[in-house]
């Protein structure tokens, strides 16, 4: 008998909801055991594979215990409050109008400048307004076919192209990786799978807005991208304007490879609910994000703008196996309010010569907390191993936080690693002279703030950098009095 | 005529301490007037300067300071600027990461919008840029740098007036522009605000040297000396504190404040 009451309770409620009742609900009722993952499996018609992987990480979950090393503080969470199915998507609850919508969400719309249509999507209006979008969908999966390149939801993923899914899942991340991504694996609901073949350059920058109004993706999505050899490919995630979101746990799980001279280039702007200015609410924001680069010359870049979230606590990282391979990690992370931004990367270097950058800019303004936290890891195989970090924190008001982990273990001595780091504090000389030469307070602090982030801003595709730099500003209105 | 600038009894007090530092001026600048307010080290220059701008951290406790006969105290800084008033600062301001030219850009269309003209796109700016670059002799490649990073005294100075070109304010005071300048860059900087004078635009030049006034020549020279402007009189004025020294005001100033009982 195990001594965890937790436990006790799962295991001897293992079958408390009947299988066969609950199958005729779409909605599986809140909590988590074996059944539940059965029938999230079964709903989606999975092969036994996948089934089983499920079950092979579900009760690994269950040996595991919730990390508490991020310098974040919440509320212990209640896994089996959470319901873990749900399709379709009850409009029950969901505003019928924009007139019913958070005005201040609104305003975020308007000075962001998303267009009205995508306005009533984002907030989750209840409206049949995916018709365009579906369109736009589908000519834009045909263009991909036509070189060959796979991109779909990862439930249409595991039906379609099963080997590939068996292939790579997990094989970044495995499903014994950490807690969250841990208890992903046993429960995802939905997510994107992108294979480009070899050779072939995608041509043009992947993003999940084109598909994500197809499937609602829930709070546990998975992303798997693979390049095979040669190939190329910019996957864009995330939106700018804020998404109605009523799941306050996100635990998704991002894993890439690239095999040989093979080229990702991920970028996320993630801009999700960030509570109010009491810090209310908000989304937490727990992500595994990593990235194998696994052949020769092969090279996996992450950018992130993080804005949003009430906690955000995410590492995207690479596995630098091929030898001269590259690793790249550019971020900004914005905590405002009483945000806590615990975020970071690893770069593991295994092959030879490898090499890895680390641009790391943490703003904290209101009682924003943000921590950078990095390893640099040099294994023994890795001969003339690089690594370059720079982390720059930013510091806006005299309420707010910022502190800086980075953590560097080296086995190889011809390896060279630079570290860079700084902290400002914008000063009321910046702001001074800027509003002196006729700009308001915060348009003053939105600039001064898109100068500090800039070296990560321009790893963006150009229409994202656009919408980043206002994100930005946006996120920090009424940071200065 | 009617005047720019109208300082009355002006009091100022460091807003932490409560520490006077300007106790009573009377300024009045009028359309196309240079004047230059001289005085040594502590006499309350800069925080006149800054005063007028509208940097927090002062409280005017008397007094009063119009505008265009409009009440300048109450209006925040960035609508003083927008208004017309121009501050080269005397340590002008690094900030990285934003292109200086692109810097200039949002200000000068920040001061077009309130004044009801359209704003500038990015070709009419830059021609704008490239004639007024060329009044301050400046670098075409400190244009693209980021503000004032990295930029030699010199350079940071020419930059303050680049500013003050493009931004072609009603009344612009210069905080010891002089400071930290070599006779060349002297000379450059003084260039390009010489050629700002007109008939329509203030100047108000704060120095401690009389020697920028050879190149800038002021029609007015108050000097400043214990929170108050003590002396005031033609560009003379300055040559004879040349010659004397801050010395023979003080003297001055403290025998006439302590008459002989």
């Amino acid at each position: 008998m195990s001594s965890n009451p937790l436990l006790d309770e799962l295991t001897t409620r293992e079958y408390a909801h009947g299988f066969v009742t609950a199958i005729e609900s779409d909605v599986i009722p809140a909590g988590l055991n074996e059944d539940v993952i059965r029938l999230i499996s079964k709903k989606k018609n999975e092969p036994p594979f996948m089934l089983e992987w499920r079950l092979k990480a579900y009760r690994h979950w269950l040996t595991m215990e919730e990390p508490t090393w991020a310098k974040v503080h919440y509320p212990p969470i209640d896994y089996q409050k959470i319901i873990y199915y749900s399709a379709p998507k009850s409009a029950e609850g969901a505003p019928r109008s924009l007139a019913e919508v958070d005005p201040e969400l609104l305003a975020m719309y308007e000075k962001l400048g998303v267009p009205l249509k995508e306005r009533e999507i984002l907030a989750g209006v209840a409206v049949d307004a995916v018709i365009d979008s579906v369109s736009v969908a589908t000519t834009f999966k045909a263009k991909l076919a036509e070189v060959g390149i796979i991109f779909c939801s990862f439930s249409e993923a595991v039906l379609n192209h099963p080997d590939l899914v068996k292939k790579y899942l997990g094989t970044v991340v495995p499903y014994s990786d950490n807690f969250f991504a841990t208890l992903n694996s046993a429960v995802f609901s939905d997510g994107s799978f992108c294979w480009i073949p070899k050779g072939v350059r995608c041509p043009m920058e992947l993003s999940t807005y084109f598909r994500i109004n197809q499937a609602d993706t829930g709070q546990f999505e998975r992303t798997l991208i693979v390049a095979e050899e040669g190939a190329f490919v910019s996957y864009l995630e995330g939106c700018t304007a804020p998404k109605r979101d009523t799941n306050q746990l996100h635990a998704a799980v991002v894993e890439l490879i690239a095999l040989d001279n093979a080229q990702i280039k991920y970028s996320t702007v993630q801009n999700w609910y960030p509570g109010d200015k009491q810090g209310r609410g908000g989304i937490y924001n727990f992500v595994t994000k990593r990235g194998k680069c696994l052949g020769k010359r092969s090279r996996i870049s992450w950018t992130q703008v993080e804005t949003g979230s009430a906690i955000t606590w995410k590492y995207p990282s690479c596995i630098l196996m091929g030898d001269d391979s590259v690793g790249e990690f550019y971020s900004v992370a914005l905590a405002n309010n009483y945000q806590q931004a615990d975020t970071g990367t690893k770069m593991i270097h295994i092959g030879k010569r490898t090499k890895s950058t680390i641009v790391s800019k943490g703003i904290s303004a209101g009682h924003g907390e943000n921590t950078y936290r990095g390893a640099v890891k040099i294994l023994k195989s890795a001969d003339g191993a690089r690594n370059y970090s720079q982390c720059d924190s930013l510091l806006i008001g005299d309420q707010c936080a910022a502190h800086t982990f980075p953590y560097i273990e080296v086995k190889n001595s011809s390896a060279t690693l630079e570290h860079e780091a700084s902290t400002s504090k914008i000063g009321e000389d910046q702001l001074f002279y800027c509003m002196q030469r006729g700009l308001s307070a915060e348009d003053a602090v939105s600039m001064i703030v898109n100068g500090f982030a800039k070296r990560v801003i321009r790893e963006l595709p150009m229409e994202f950098a656009v919408e980043a730099q206002k994100l930005l500003g946006v996120s920090l209105e009424g940071a200065v009095g | 005529m009617k005047s720019l600038l109208e300082i009355h009894d002006l009091h100022v007090a460091i807003e932490e301490d409560g520490h006077e530092i300007l106790k009573g001026i009377d300024l009045t600048i009028r359309p196309g007037e240079v004047h230059a307010v001289m005085g040594p080290n502590g006499s309350g220059k800069s925080t006149l300067a800054y005063v007028l701008a509208g940097r927090p951290g002062y409280v005017v406790t008397k007094g009063s300071v119009l505008f265009e006969g409009r009440n300048l105290l109450e209006m925040p800084p960035e609508a003083r600027a927008r208004e017309g008033i121009f501050l080269a600062f005397q340590y002008p301001v690094e900030i990285p990461g934003v292109s200086n030219t692109a810097f200039l850009k949002t200000a000068v269309n920040a001061v077009r919008k309130h004044r009801g003209l359209p704003e500038l796109d990015a070709i009419d700016f830059l021609a704008l840029l490239d004639e007024k670059a060329k009044l301050v002799e400046m670098d075409e490649a400190l244009l693209n740098r980021s503000v004032n990073e990295g930029f030699s005294g010199g350079e940071k100075k020419r930059n303050e007036i680049l500013q003050m070109a493009v931004l072609d304010p009603r009344l612009a005071v210069l905080d010891e522009t002089d400071s930290g300048l070599d006779i060349d860059a002297l000379r450059i900087a003084a260039g390009g605000v010489n050629a700002l004078r007109n008939g329509e635009r203030g100047i108000l030049v704060i120095t401690h040297y009389q020697r920028l006034l050879n190149y800038i020549v002021p029609d007015y020279v108050h000097v400043l000396f214990g929170g108050r402007i003590v002396k005031s009189g033609d560009r003379q004025l300055a040559h004879l504190l040349e010659e004397k020294g801050y010395g023979w005001i003080e003297k001055d100033v403290v025998s006439a404040a302590a008459p002989v009982s």
